[in-house]
C-alpha cells in the first residue's frame, strides 16, 4: 500500500513485462536534430542502440498522386518543394525526363545556364549540410559562416529567377530567362573567394577534438551494406564505391567540363565531411569552366518545338499561329507521345531519378520519384545499432536527409 | 529662489520614468519572445535563415528554443500533415501561457498548393493562430515584420491578466 511518508519509490502494485532493462525512447518528429521531421524508435540497453526503426511519413504531401492531376508544366513548382536546399536540382531532373520523354534538345544556353544553376544549388546544399551538421555538432560558429556564405549564393539566384529557396528556374524545354549582366562578376567574385572560406570551415572542424571524437570512426558503413541499401551520391563514395552519375551517364555539359570525383574508403562521418568539402571545390572548379562556355552562345533560351513548348512571346505577340499554340499548350497542356522513362540525375544528396509513364495524355499516368534521401533514411535501421545517444545526431547529420524528399 | 528649472522628465532630469505595471511586463515580453523550432517543411529553412548570420533574429531578443516548456512563441514553418497534426496540438498545450502562434508560409496558412488527401488545409483547425504570414516560402524579412508586428500586439495586450482563450477557426 501506498504510505504518504515513505521515501523510497514501491513496486507492490506493479509488474515488469521484461526483465532485460530495454529502454524504448522516441527521437523525433519534431527534434531540433532531426532535419525535418524524422521520428526514430530507438531500443536501448544502457545508452547503446539495439535496434532503430525509421519511422517515416510525416511530411507526405502526396506529391506523385498530386502530378497525376497536373499538367506538365504545372508540376513544375511541385518539384520544388521536394528537396527544398537545392530545388533546381528537382527542377532540371523533372524537364530532363520530360525532354527525353518527347525527344527535345534544348539550346546550348539554357544548357549552360542550366549547369550553372545545379552547382550553385550544389554549393548551396552542401553549405547548408556544414551548417546544419556543425549545429547539430555543437559548432555554433561554423553555422553562421556557412550561412552568411550561403546568403550570397542565394542573391545570385534571386537576381536571377526571384525566388530565394523555391526556384522554378528551370523549364521543360530550357531555361525562362537570360541571366541578368553582373550574374557572371558576381559569381565569379564569390567564387574567387570560396577557397578562403572553405579553409575556414577546415581550420575550424578539421582538428578539431569535438568534431573528431563525434565523427571518426563513427556510422561506419561498409562497401557491401552501401551498395546494399542502395545509397548514392556521398554516402555511397565515402564507402568507396567511384559512382557519380555525372561521370557514368553524362548529362547537359557534363562531358564538356572537367573535374574530379572525390572518393574515399573510410566510410565514417569523418569521410563523408572531408568528401562534402571536396566536392564544393570541384563544384567551383565546374563553375569557373562555364562562366567560360557562356560566351558566344546564341541567343535562344527555349528548345523550338512548336507542338510540345510555347513559341518566344514576342512570336506570341506578333503571329496569330503561334498565340493559339500557346493558348492550347496552356489550357491544356503538352501531350507527350505514350511511353515510359526514368532519368537519373545526379542531385547534392545523391541520386535523383523521374520515372515517367505516359499515356499520351496532357497528365502523367504514373510520376515516379527515386530521391536519394529515402534510402539514406533506410539504411538507418541498420546503421544505427551499436552507436550510443550522441551518435545518433552526427549519423543523422552525415546522411544530410531532407524530409520533403522522403516523403515526397 | 532657483536660478534654473529642472524638467526631471527630459534628458538630464532624475533617473525616473512614469508607466504601467502593464507597459514594463509588455516591453519585456515584447522584446524577449523566444520561438520554438517548429521547421516542417521548406519555410523551416527561411525560418533558419532569419536566426542565422545576416538577418540575425537575436537583435529582437527572439531566440529559437528546442523545448516548448522554454518557449512563447511557436512558428509553424510549413506543411502541416494529418500525421503530425496530433503532435502540434501536444506541443502547442505543453507551451506555457502567454503563448502566440505565428502561421508561416502557405501551407500553414490555408494547406497552399498541397490540397491532398495528406495535408492538413490550415494549422488554425488545430492550434489558434495570432498572425498569418503569407508566401511560399516566405522571406526572412517577411518573418521579420510579423515578428515585429506581433510584438505591437503583445504591447497591447493587458499584461496582469490571463490570456483570454483563443478561438479555432
Amino acid at each position: 500500500m501506498q504510505q504518504s511518508n515513505r521515501l523510497r519509490p514501491f513496486f507492490e502494485n506493479i509488474t515488469f513485462d521484461r526483465e532485460d532493462n530495454e529502454l524504448v525512447l522516441n527521437f523525433g518528429p519534431q527534434h531540433p536534430s532531426a532535419h525535418g521531421q524524422l521520428r526514430l524508435m530507438l531500443h536501448l540497453q544502457q545508452e547503446q542502440i539495439t535496434k532503430a526503426h525509421p519511422d517515416i511519413g510525416y511530411l507526405h504531401r502526396g506529391m506523385e498522386k498530386m502530378a497525376e492531376n497536373m499538367i506538365y508544366n504545372e508540376f513544375m513548382p511541385t518539384t520544388d518543394r521536394m528537396d527544398y536546399i537545392a530545388s533546381s536540382s528537382n527542377n532540371y531532373g523533372f524537364a530532363l525526363a520530360v525532354e527525353k520523354l518527347i525527344g527535345l534538345d534544348v539550346p546550348r544556353r539554357a544548357k549552360v545556364i542550366r549547369m550553372l544553376l545545379l552547382e550553385v544549388n550544389r554549393l548551396m546544399s552542401h553549405l547548408f549540410w556544414l551548417a546544419t551538421t556543425a549545429l547539430d555538432i555543437g559548432a555554433m560558429t561554423v553555422f553562421l559562416y556557412a550561412f552568411r556564405e550561403r546568403e550570397y549564393l542565394m542573391d545570385l539566384v534571386e537576381d536571377y529567377c526571384g525566388a530565394r529557396l523555391t526556384h522554378a528556374a528551370i523549364r521543360i524545354g530550357g531555361v525562362p530567362l537570360d541571366l541578368p549582366d553582373n550574374f557572371m562578376a558576381d559569381l565569379r567574385k564569390f567564387l574567387d573567394k570560396l577557397p578562403e572560406n572553405i579553409k575556414d570551415y577546415e581550420d575550424l572542424l578539421d582538428k578539431n577534438r569535438v568534431w573528431l571524437m563525434r565523427m571518426e570512426n563513427v556510422g561506419v558503413i561498409s562497401k557491401e551494406m552501401a551498395l546494399s541499401w542502395g545509397c548514392s551520391g556521398i554516402m555511397l563514395r565515402a564507402s568507396g564505391v567511384e559512382w557519380d552519375i555525372r561521370k557514368e551517364e553524362p548529362y547537359e555539359l557534363y562531358d564538356e567540363v572537367e573535374f574530379n570525383v572525390p572518393v574515399s574508403d573510410k566510410g565514417d562521418n569523418y569521410a563523408r565531411y572531408k568528401l562534402y568539402m571536396a566536392e564544393m571545390r570541384e563544384s567551383a572548379k565546374i563553375l569557373y569552366q562555364v562562366i567560360d562556355m557562356y560566351e558566344g552562345t546564341s541567343t535562344e533560351l527555349m528548345a523550338h518545338a512548336p507542338q510540345y513548348i510555347s513559341a518566344p512571346k514576342l512570336d506570341i505577340m506578333t503571329q496569330n499561329y503561334a498565340l493559339m499554340q500557346h493558348f492550347v499548350l496552356v489550357t491544356q497542356g503538352m501531350r507527350p507521345p505514350v511511353g515510359e522513362v526514368y532519368i537519373p540525375t545526379e542531385s547534392p544528396k545523391g541520386e535523383l531519378g523521374y520515372y515517367i509513364n505516359s499515356q499520351g495524355g496532357p497528365y502523367p499516368y504514373r510520376l515516379k520519384l527515386r530521391a536519394p534521401s529515402f534510402w539514406h533514411t533506410g539504411i538507418l535501421t541498420d546503421l544505427l545499432p551499436g552507436h550510443y545517444i550522441p551518435d545518433v545526431v552526427s549519423i543523422i547529420g552525415t546522411t544530410n536527409i531532407v524530409f520533403g524528399e522522403v516523403d515526397r | 529662489m532657483a536660478q534654473h528649472q529642472v524638467n526631471y522628465l527630459k534628458d538630464g532630469g532624475l533617473p525616473v520614468a512614469l508607466t504601467t505595471i502593464d507597459k514594463v511586463v509588455n516591453w519585456g515580453r515584447s522584446n524577449s519572445i523566444w520561438a520554438l523550432t517548429y521547421g516542417l517543411a521548406c519555410c523551416g529553412i527561411e525560418m533558419m535563415a532569419s536566426g542565422a548570420s545576416r538577418y540575425d533574429f537575436d537583435r529582437f531578443g527572439t531566440i529559437f528554443r528546442a523545448s516548448p516548456r522554454q518557449a512563447e512563441l511557436m512558428v509553424v514553418a510549413g506543411t502541416l500533415t494529418k500525421k503530425h497534426a496530433e503532435f502540434i496540438r501536444r506541443l502547442y498545450d505543453q507551451m506555457t501561457e502567454p503563448k502566440w502562434v505565428i502561421s508561416m508560409g502557405s501551407c500553414a496558412n490555408t494547406g497552399g498548393m498541397f490540397n491532398t488527401y495528406a495535408t492538413v488545409q490550415g494549422v488554425d483547425r488545430v492550434i489558434p493562430v495570432d498572425l498569418y504570414l503569407p508566401g511560399c516560402a516566405p522571406r526572412p524579412e517577411t518573418l521579420q515584420y510579423a515578428v515585429m508586428m506581433l510584438q505591437q500586439k503583445i504591447r497591447k495586450e493587458s499584461a496582469s491578466r490571463a490570456q483570454k482563450p483563443k478561438r479555432l477557426m
